[in-house]
């Protein structure tokens, strides 16, 4: 079990943890994995020369979840930018990249991962041995980040995009808005922080007491909806889940990437 | 001990649970909840899951809902007992995997359970009529979602790559119902689709399913304990009590949609 620290250097600094051997387990798995995560530890000690690229717009919320978790993981990246603004992310070449014509797509070395929620799952993995636990340590704490990175997929993220969409994407492209769908976005989200309220009553993050990927997921979007929306009144009649929001919004990592996006910024060091 | 599984067979995402339990040759119990009641909105119900959804999925002391986070669970949980859908030990494998399984949740699914509602729920169990013009425009998202599906599945075996995962398995409570309906010809028209869809239809867990008629909507209305037969030409009307013992006369209608709509 590793214990927690409290000096963040000490955190950031790599170690190594030998991966978990199943009863199953033959010998292989174990050593390929080790292997690996030696490979990895080699490559944090300095010798990395591949920087992670992560292609999208900086303002995009679907990146910043991604430079979050790079952020939180300290680790490099470089930010392509992609002119969505002009369809850039419609064209073939893009298409090739991610099917669905969306932003972002990662390359890692030879790897190409699209789906930001995909991408942070991931490099929560990848650099499991440094910076924060963002996964959990047992089964069953898995689990629970699981279940609440799920929720905010399908339970919390249909109501956020409308509204950011209405109420703060499309005014400043100039373009129409409907106002009918954000508001009814508005009413279904609040339902939805409610069951958050109770649950932040009985844990301090969402997936259990500690910050993991279920919390991380919530913040760009949510971000908009309060400060550029005007609806940072559906948290305050929400103790708990104000207290959430001010906790994980307060992250050295979260600030740092606010900062990267408002100054313009491509290259990231940790 | 058994674990539990509190759902609905008419729920896709219960059956999504299910379909993981049974491959992995895991023992369960289904405990059903009532929606004709509204169980699922009941204090008891909603300790389970807060949403007042399906499934909820009890382990000893562990409580979870969410089909997908479930399924993981479960998944690695009797890992030693069935295949490895997740590829936890390769982290480019189950990063593959972990993509497609967002693409199922936030681009399949968004289209196709649209024409599912329409086309099913709504007939079937709420003697509704299907909304054609969001079914036509769902049909048309699915389309070109089965678009850039083609395209992969002409590049490996299977979504995440050459192996089967869970990225597959996750698309089959839906696709289900679609195969068996008018719209079938969606799949039937991408060669690639068709197989891969063909490969997961053949797995013994899939038709353990199909044969106890464990897919839902006619299974709940088979399972009943009284019926009559009228021949009344062009229809064989086969009256039954319904899943919400609403009475004759709504069952007739609800079969005559389903042959309709090729359910039947």
């Amino acid at each position: 079990m590793r214990k927690p620290t409290t000096s963040s250097s000490l955190q950031m600094m790599p170690r190594f943890h030998p991966p978990y051997i199943s009863p199953s387990d033959t010998g292989t798995t174990c050593f390929k994995e080790t292997t690996r995560r030696l490979g990895y530890l080699w490559h944090s000690l300095g010798n990395e020369k591949m920087v992670v690229k992560v292609y999208g717009k900086a303002q995009a919320v679907c990146p910043q979840r991604v430079m979050h978790c790079l952020v939180e993981k300290g680790v490099p990246f470089e930010l392509v930018h992609v002119d969505i603004d002009n369809m850039e992310h419609k064209r073939p070449e893009f298409l090739q990249k991610q099917p669905f014509g969306q932003v972002p797509y990662i390359v890692d070395g030879d790897l190409e991962l699209f789906e930001s929620r995909a991408i942070v799952r991931y490099l929560a993995e990848k650099y499991a041995d440094r910076g924060p636990n963002l996964l959990g340590q047992t089964p069953e704490e898995r689990a629970k980040v699981d279940q609440w990175l799920d929720v905010e997929a399908i339970n919390y993220n249909p109501w956020a995009f409308p509204i950011v969409f209405n109420l703060f994407v499309l005014p400043i492209r100039g373009l129409p808005a409907n106002e009918d769908d954000a508001s009814a976005a508005v009413d279904k989200l609040n339902k939805v922080l409610e069951v958050y309220e109770k649950q932040l009553s009985k844990t301090k993050y969402l997936a259990g007491d500690e910050f993991t990927l279920a919390d991380l997921t919530h913040i760009p979007a949510t971000r908009y909806i309060v400060e550029n929306c005007g609806l940072s009144r559906l948290l305050d009649d929400k103790k708990h889940v104000k207290a959430w929001w001010e906790d994980i919004t307060g992250r050295p990592a979260w600030k740092k990437v606010v900062s990267f996006v408002e100054t313009g910024g491509s290259n990231y060091s940790p | 001990m058994a674990v539990k599984v509190y759902g609905a067979e008419m729920s896709t995402a219960t059956v999504r649970v299910l379909m993981c339990l049974e491959e992995m040759g895991a023992e369960y119990e289904l405990v059903p909840i009532d929606f004709s009641t509204g169980e699922h909105k009941s204090p008891p119900h909603l300790a389970r899951n807060p949403f007042g959804q399906v499934p909820a999925f009890e382990d000893g002391d562990l409580m979870l809902f969410e089909s997908r986070a479930i399924s993981r669970y479960v998944l690695r949980k009797y890992k030693s007992s069935g295949p490895d859908l997740l590829r936890d030990g390769n982290l480019e494998e189950s990063a593959m995997v972990d993509v497609w399984l967002e693409v199922e949740a936030q681009q399949y699914e968004k289209a196709i359970s649209a024409i599912y509602i329409e086309t099913v729920i709504k007939p079937v169990f709420f003697g509704g009529v299907p909304d054609e013009k969001v079914v036509a425009e769902s049909v048309e998202k699915l389309g070109k979602v089965l678009d850039v599906y083609e395209a992969r599945l002409s590049e490996s075996k299977y979504l995440a790559g050459d192996f089967l995962s869970f990225a597959d398995l996750s698309h089959i409570p839906y696709t289900h119902h679609i195969v068996a309906s008018p719209h079938a010809s969606l799949f039937e028209s991408r060669p690639h689709v068709k197989a891969w869809w063909e490969s997961l239809a053949s797995r013994p867990a899939y038709k353990k399913f199909e044969a106890l008629k464990r897919f839902g909507v006619c299974s709940a209305l088979e399972r009943c304990s009284w019926n009559k037969t009228f021949t009344f030409f062009p229809f064989k009307l086969e009256c039954r009590k319904t899943m919400f013992a609403d009475g004759v006369h709504k069952q007739l209608c609800l079969l005559l949609l389903l042959r309709r709509h090729g359910l039947r």
